[in-house]
Formats: C-alpha cells, sequence, structure tokens
C-alpha cells in the first residue's frame, strides 16, 4: 500500500528448518494502531525484530515509513521507537540518565535533552523516580520508562513488543492509556500481544498470527462479526433434590428464539441469537413458562479468542490478562 | 549521518566509567589481585635480583611494578568485556544497535571507557609503589609515558574483551576464555627478564606484544627514560589497540549481518 507507515511483502524468517515467519503480508496505515496478535512463539517478536532491524529477513521485504529495513536500516532507524518485549535497560543509570543518553543516541541537540527528558518523564508518571536508579523501579514502571525513551525523538512509528505482558492491572492500564494518547496524537502504533482483550481495546486493526503466518486481518469488530452471532449462555436451576432439569425440552423451549448451540451439558442451555441483549426476556419468558426456572442467563459476545478459535482450530493460553483497574 | 562517531562514543563512555564507579565488586578485583601478586612475588622472589644478568633494579618491587600493572590492565579488559556480555545477554545491546548510531560508536564507547580506567589503574600502582620505596628514574615525564603506554594498552585489552563478548555473547564464556589470554601473559617478560627465559619461552616472549608493552612501562621506573623500550612500549601498546579494535568492529559487523 503506497504512503503506509509499514509495509510488509512476503517477510519471511528461518532459522534452520524452522519457519518462525512464513511469508507475511500487512500494511499500516499512518497514525494507526495495529495489533499484531497470537500466542507464545507464533511469529510475534521475530517479525517485529525484522521490522526493527534487528533480524535480517531471510525472504520478502518491509519497508518503514518508505524505507527499506534491510537495504536502509539507518533510515528506518531513526524514524522508528522501539520497546522490546523485555524492557532491555540499565539498571545501574538512574531515569533521567537513561532518558538522556537515549536522546544523545538519536542525536537530539543537548539543549533540548534536558527538557524533552523530563516532560516525557512526567508524562508516563515517573518524575518522582527519575533520579533513582532504573534497578529500584517495579516491572510496571520500567516498562513505562521504556516508552518513553522509544518517544524521546517523536517517532513516526513506534513499535511496542508485549508491553503489558507481566504487569499488574494498574500499571496495564497505565501503558494503555498512554498507547490510546499517542493513538489520538496520530503516532502509528504497531503492538505485539498475546492478550485478546488489550488487542481488542487498542488496536484499530488486529492481525492474527500463528505458526508464522497471519490467518486473519480486519478490525476487532469486523473480525468478531465474521465469527458470528452473540450467544446466550443458560443456566437451569435444579428443583430441590429433583434430578437435573432436562436440557433437551429446554432448548425446544427457546428453540424459535434462535439457533441452539451444539454441546450444551447438564443445566446448561446455549443459543445463538440474532439481536443480543433483546432476546433474553423472550427467551427467560419462554423457560418460565415451559417450568423451567433460570439460574443464570449471560449474553457472550464473540471474542477475539473465538475468532482465534475459528481461524487457527485452537485458543490462545493465557489469553486474557487480569482486569485493568480502570480503562 | 544524523548523529556523528564522537558525541554517542563520548555518551557511552561517560555511562560505562559511571556504571563501573557504581558497582566497585566489578572494580576492586583489577588492583587488589595484581597488588596481592606483587605482594606474594615482591616477598618470595626478591632475591631473584641477585641472578646473572637480571637488570640493574634498585629492588625486586621496581622490577615488578610493571608486570603487575600489565596483569591489571589485562583484568581490565576481562571487566569489559563481561560487561559487554551482559549487555549483549540482558538486552541493552539491542536498545544500542536499534539506534540511529555509527555502528562503531558502541565499540568505541567501551574501549574509550577501558581508557580512563587503564589510566587509573596504572597509576594506583605508581602510587603504590611511591609508598613502598621505588624510584623513578624517569621522573614526571617517565611517570606521563608509564601512564601513557598503559593508557593505550589498556585500551587494547578494552577491545579485546569486547571482541571475544562479541564472538562469546555470553558473560560466563568470556570468563572461561580469558584465562587463556592470561596464559599469554605468562609467556611474556612481564614477571621475569626476557634475558632468564629458557626456551621456548624466550622465544615466546621475544615475539609476545605484551613484553613490549611490560618493557616499555618498566624502563621509565628502573633507568630512566630510553628511546627503544619507550618506543617499542607504545608501538605494541597501540598495535593492540588498532588490531583488537579492527577486529571488534568487525566482528560487530559480522554479528549484525548474521542476525
Amino acid at each position: 500500500m503506497p504512503g503506509s507507515a509499514v509495509e510488509v511483502v512476503g517477510l519471511e524468517r528461518t532459522f534452520g528448518d524452522f519457519r518462525a515467519v512464513d511469508g507475511i503480508d500487512l500494511a499500516v496505515a499512518p497514525g494507526e494502531v495495529y495489533g499484531f496478535l497470537g500466542p507464545n512463539g507464533a511469529g510475534k517478536t521475530t517479525t517485529v525484530r525484522m521490522l526493527v532491524t534487528l533480524l535480517r529477513p531471510t525472504g520478502g521485504h518491509a519497508r518503514i515509513a518508505g524505507f527499506d529495513v534491510a537495504s536502509q536500516p539507518g533510515e528506518v532507524r531513526r524514524r522508528i521507537g522501539v520497546a522490546l518485549q523485555e524492557a532491555a535497560l540499565d539498571l545501574l543509570m538512574t531515569g533521567r540518565e537513561l532518558m538522556e543518553l537515549q536522546a544523545t543516541l538519536h542525536g537530539i541537540p543537548r539543549r533540548g535533552v534536558a527538557a524533552r527528558a523530563a516532560d516525557l518523564i512526567e508524562r508516563v508518571g515517573l518524575s518522582e523516580a527519575a533520579e533513582r536508579r532504573v534497578g529500584t523501579y517495579s516491572g510496571g514502571m520500567r516498562r513505562r520508562l521504556d516508552l518513553a525513551m522509544a518517544l524521546i525523538h517523536a517517532p513516526e512509528v513506534l513499535f511496542l513488543d508485549e508491553p503489558t505482558t507481566g504487569l499488574d492491572p494498574t500499571s496495564r492500564s497505565t501503558l494503555w492509556d498512554e498507547v490510546r494518547r499517542l493513538r489520538d496524537e496520530g503516532t502509528t502504533v504497531f503492538l505485539t500481544t498475546q492478550y485478546l482483550e488489550e488487542a481488542d481495546q487498542l488496536a484499530d486493526r488486529v492481525g492474527i498470527i500463528d505458526h508464522g503466518r497471519i490467518v486473519a486481518e480486519g478490525t476487532p469488530a469486523a473480525l468478531k462479526a465474521e465469527v458470528g452471532r452473540p450467544r446466550l449462555d443458560i443456566t437451569l436451576a435444579r428443583d430441590g433434590d429433583a434430578a437435573e432439569p432436562d436440557a433437551d425440552l429446554a432448548g425446544r423451549a427457546i428453540a424459535p428464539y434462535g439457533d441452539l448451540c451444539a454441546a450444551a451439558p447438564g443445566v446448561h442451555v446455549s443459543l445463538r441469537v440474532e439481536s443480543g441483549a433483546a432476546a433474553m426476556a423472550p427467551v427467560v419468558r419462554a423457560l418460565d413458562e415451559a417450568g423451567f426456572t433460570v439460574e443464570g442467563i449471560e449474553l457472550v459476545r464473540p471474542t477475539l479468542d473465538d475468532v482465534f478459535a475459528e481461524k487457527t482450530g485452537h485458543r490462545i493460553e493465557g489469553a486474557a490478562p487480569p482486569a485493568p483497574a480502570a480503562v | 549521518m544524523l548523529t556523528g562517531i564522537a558525541a554517542p562514543s563520548w555518551a557511552l563512555a561517560a555511562r560505562t566509567l559511571r556504571n563501573i564507579l557504581r558497582r566497585p565488586q566489578f572494580l576492586a578485583p583489577l588492583v587488589l589481585m595484581p597488588t596481592l601478586f606483587l605482594a606474594i612475588n615482591t616477598g618470595g622472589l626478591h632475591r631473584s635480583t641477585d641472578l646473572p644478568g637480571f637488570p640493574e633494579v634498585d629492588g625486586f618491587l621496581d622490577f615488578q611494578l610493571a608486570g603487575a600493572m600489565t596483569q591489571s590492565l589485562l583484568l581490565g579488559g576481562v571487566m569489559q568485556g563481561i560487561g559487554t556480555a551482559l549487555e549483549i545477554e540482558g538486552g541493552f545491546f539491542d536498545r544500542l544497535v536499534a539506534s540511529p548510531i555509527p555502528r562503531v560508536s558502541i565499540v568505541l564507547g567501551r574501549i574509550l571507557a577501558g581508557t580512563a580506567i587503564a589510566a587509573a589503574q596504572v597509576v594506583w600502582f605508581l602510587i603504590l609503589g611511591a609508598v613502598f620505596g621505588v624510584s623513578f628514574h624517569g621522573g614526571a615525564l617517565g611517570v606521563l609515558l608509564v601512564i601513557l603506554i598503559g593508557a593505550i594498552a589498556g585500551t587494547g585489552f578494552a577491545a579485546l574483551g569486547v571482541l571475544i563478548a562479541l564472538r562469546a555473547r555470553n558473560a560466563s564464556t568470556v570468563q572461561g576464555i580469558f584465562p587463556l589470554v592470561f596464559v599469554v601473559l605468562f609467556v611474556s617478560s612481564a614477571f621475569f627478564p626476557r634475558a632468564l627465559l629458557e626456551a621456548p619461552a624466550d622465544w615466546f616472549a621475544d615475539i609476545n606484544p605484551l613484553s613490549y608493552v611490560a618493557d616499555g612501562m618498566r624502563d621509565p621506573i628502573i633507568s630512566g627514560i630510553s628511546a627503544t623500550p619507550v618506543l617499542e612500549g607504545l608501538a605494541a601498546a597501540a598495535g593492540l589497540v588498532l588490531v583488537f579494535a579492527a577486529l571488534a568492529v568487525l566482528a560487530l559487523r559480522g554479528r549484525l549481518r548474521d542476525a
């Protein structure tokens, strides 16, 4: 796609006989947040390392901000900010010292360094810790400092490789807010994650990678719509010591309101509905009239996990992070 | 080029120096171990000066001081190698590589810090010598020449450490490889005069640049400033820098090319 911030065509990387990245194509528009979603070992980090010039592709090509990662790596490095999976920080330095070093490495004139560093440190909420050695920082503080360092030269494209893996909900929430702010400011963000919710919350578009190949791509809403309609999961109450309610009978009672899902064991019945929450009342009423007591009912919309399962035949382990404290 | 070589090299050198000072457990062995060796050698082998062919010296400590300096400088190279390997293991090296700086700055930053540390190491032994009665026959100029040769040689050893780290890629391997480097020290004239070494040690010592570094630092201490040993010492030290720095830069480029 001409004018793309990130343009990848047939990108490959092999290690011996192992194809870590197996011919992926993608394009990220300027100002877009692109979520690169997949389980551990899917090829996310290998892809990012190629895009940030740390690893040479063994096939295909990639251009960042119009420059080829293999033949013009210096031009690429000037235009990107990188926060890799493990916040690679010098634990003996203070936050401020690291920011100033990063600024020097990016050729920022000395007179502007201190102010720029202080601004970014404040932005990520580390002003009080700026004079402390990074070795005393928590994991969340290190990630925030890493992000601030990646932003020191106002990059055109920011690469965040699993920025919230291992973080507590509060730290994750802070980083999510910062990514949203970057999006609002028009920064292109290439975000890898194994967390479905993270991709869903932050990304304008999502590419799902599995075994080195992109298996699905689109907006979160479009991908979920591909999988299908929302589902009502109903739990029927037992009546004292009586036998379990007859799920088959209950299913027949509510069948007119949607499509019964297969494999609803025991006291549970599931129904795919067109209308979402609007279907709940008539379904409960129908069950009541048929003599069932509804113990619980939940509207389950398709998730990116469903999309992933649909496209790959398996689910991402540990795909759900602890819920952020506030989003 | 957005940034020149100098600014990032100085910034990285300053960072390395600051970190070394913040990690005294890395710094102390550089001088403590050679100081202990020096004390043991001087105490146990001082009668060596009576051997026929041993150079005219005021005392065995005067002769041994340059050997202790050379040993200390080699340890400085080990430290720079381990520091580089730890940065590779910890990922900070990737941050440097992903920055828009000349690749040579990454190597230069580390070995320039080695220069400063080396000068400080030499000064430590000069002070030690002065305290224990060493006569500096070369005077103030001689002392400056000793520091100069030591600083240049230390730069070369730092480059050697970086080279080994770039090849080995982990700190434990660097630590494992470096004892082999010390074998080279013991087949030099660092601890014993070349004239008293027997074959094949004398042959190795004749072609060993460490012999010329040690003799270049020793001569201004024990006998005043003579052009030949000083110039040979400077040339050997400069040769170490040129060879190992070039090899380290090539190793870095190779590492990035093969990544």
